[in-house]
């Protein structure tokens, strides 16, 4: 079979794992599968890139949770928005589906060594690695203040969860359905001005683009976890190109899926992604 | 099995990555023996664009085909050694926009420590937007081969790599052969586009019944010629498909990119097959 130990702590794996629970929240379709070895392995901000069958390529899904324990074993939740044939087809699959992902994939979050103030911003599904990153930083003793912004209530994800990872927690929804009015982009500078050290977001490309130029603006750094199609999600296509600036200040592209998703802000040329 | 072409099972050229990425889904005895074609290297780097390089269809993918690469340099200074140290059977493709730099790439590719083979790259979808030598003209696609073969050790081995180009690829095949061709790689991508016009290469099981056409078209017209078959293999019956139309060896492309372990899994399958085989009760 495909399964194998990987010998890394932290290298990814190639299994067959199953569908445990699906259930409904607003637009999104929340996912617990089992998957040996891979909750294990997560680091929030990593993926999973699950097999679709008679696809060849593959759809990466941002890991919402990770359990140490169930009554299956260790287990990951992944958000799925269905949207394409891929996505749809995971959404609809019943508890007991056998699902061949691969994870956990990409560069992780990193987390600052000292207890610094921490703004974490996650808009739609992608605010779903906002969470466990929240859990880590308090453990570090890092003041967490979490913004989940949406298009709209239906695709906000998890607010009531949020008011138990965060301090403090800011619910932004485009039509104001629920609430305050407008976008993270809209309110960047207002809620980064807020003393932060550090900025984390996950979201689309312009609010990750407001988010890490406010970043700039007040000093603070800033970490964004780019969401660009990875047609595999392991290097092997090369086909999620981003490009970034190095540290030699030349211009390169690199690919989301290995060298990313989790790169520096200011890194990323956003003009021309 | 020719003795002098690698096989059964290759990674297909750009399809393994650097070699690096399928390290982690090699199984327990990584990479060692994997005969590995290189993406395709030219002698200059060739930036990466951000446009979309690879877009799914139904059945198959689409990718680019204008052949970033890092550059024959950054090749040889990084990639090759890696792929050594990691014991893999490096054949390195090579693309040239010139015939002088192929055979260029060929004379220094000859002095480099590990290198198994070279494989030519001669079947772009579109050579034009490849910026690639135009090697339509089965009598170009000889010229090529013929000006590698004169740079590189006559006891390693050179594919060349056709398009699959029903009509002409037998004529292609036996031109590169004489050129002093080991072997002919029979299914690059088809030609194909993306929807906003760009030119693509169709790969995957979409690509598979052109490319059998075009394998048993060469196996039957031109018996001596070992031809290595290329497009939607998967598994271990779809490697048979090939082999049994007459094909020395597969090369596994776009299924890695729906499955890393699927050269690991196919390479142990085909010999527990080869195994058992042999035994003739298992045929009954």
């Amino acid at each position: 079979m495909a399964e194998r130990v990987a010998v890394g702590p932290h290298e990814p794996v190639h299994v067959v794992g199953e569908m445990v629970a699906t259930r409904r929240a607003g637009a999104y379709r929340h996912l617990t599968l089992t998957a040996p070895g891979v909750p294990e392995r997560f680091r929030a901000g990593t993926f999973v890139a699950v097999s679709v069958p008679g696809h060849t390529a593959r759809r990466a899904l941002w890991v919402h949770r990770v359990r140490a324990s169930s009554a299956y074993g260790p287990t990951l939740d992944v958000v799925v928005e269905p949207t394409g044939p891929g996505t749809t087809w995971l959404a609809s699959q019943p508890v007991g589906t056998p699902v061949t992902l691969t994870g956990p994939l990409g560069r992780p979050f990193a987390l600052p060594k000292d207890p610094v103030a921490c703004l974490l911003v996650g808009d739609g599904y992608a605010a779903a690695p906002m969470f466990p990153l929240a859990e880590r930083l308090r453990e570090r003793g890092c003041a967490v203040a979490l913004v989940v912004s949406a298009p709209d209530e239906s695709r906000l994800l998890s607010a009531l969860e949020a008011r138990r990872s965060a301090r403090s927690v800011t619910v932004l929804t485009a039509d104001g359905s629920v609430g305050r009015r407008g976008t993270a982009a809209d309110h960047a500078d207002e809620l980064v001005a807020r003393d932060v050290d550090v900025v984390y977001a996950a979201g689309p490309a312009p609010v990750l683009r407001a988010v890490a130029a406010a970043a700039e603006r007040h000093g603070a750094w800033s970490q964004v976890a780019v969401e660009v199609p990875t047609p595999c999600g392991t290097g092997l296509c090369h086909g999620c190109p981003l490009p970034v600036v190095g540290e030699d200040s030349v211009d390169r592209v690199v690919r989301a899926c290995t060298e990313g998703p989790v790169v520096r802000g200011d890194r990323v040329r956003w003009d021309v992604l | 099995m020719s003795a002098v072409v690698p096989g059964p099972v290759m990674v297909a050229a750009g399809c393994g990555g650097t070699g690096r990425e399928l390290a982690a889904y090699a199984g327990p005895d990584g990479l060692a023996g994997l005969v590995f074609v290189t993406r395709s290297l030219t002698l200059d780097p060739r930036p990466a664009s951000t446009d979309p390089r690879v877009a799914e269809v139904p059945g198959g993918l689409l990718h680019d085909v204008r052949l970033p690469n890092p550059g024959l340099e950054h090749f040889l200074a990084t990639e090759l050694p890696w792929l050594v140290r990691a014991g893999v059977e490096v054949v390195v493709s090579v693309a040239g926009s010139t015939m002088g730099e192929y055979a260029d790439l060929a004379r220094r590719l000859s002095r480099a420590p590990g290198v198994a083979g070279l494989e030519v790259h001669l079947g772009s979808p579109d050579d034009v937007a490849a910026g690639v030598f135009e090697t339509r003209e089965p009598f170009h696609a000889a010229s090529v081969v013929a000006a590698v073969r004169r740079e590189f050790p006559a006891d390693r081995p050179v594919l060349a790599k056709l398009r699959p180009d029903a009509s002409r690829v037998v004529e292609g095949a036996r031109a590169c052969h004489e050129a002093g061709a080991t072997a002919v790689v029979v299914g690059n991508a088809v030609p194909a586009a993306f929807p906003d016009g760009r030119s693509a290469g169709l790969g995957g099981p979409a690509a598979a019944p052109v490319a059998l056409r075009c394998v048993l078209a060469v196996a039957r017209a031109l018996p001596a010629v070992p031809v290595v078959a290329c497009g939607g293999v998967h598994d271990v019956a779809s490697a048979r498909i090939y082999l049994e139309a007459g094909a020395v060896a597969v090369q596994v492309g776009s299924a890695l990119v729906h499955d890393p372990t699927t050269v690991t899994r196919l390479r142990a399958d085909l010999a527990a097959q080869h195994v058992s085989h042999s035994d003739p009760q298992e045929d009954a």
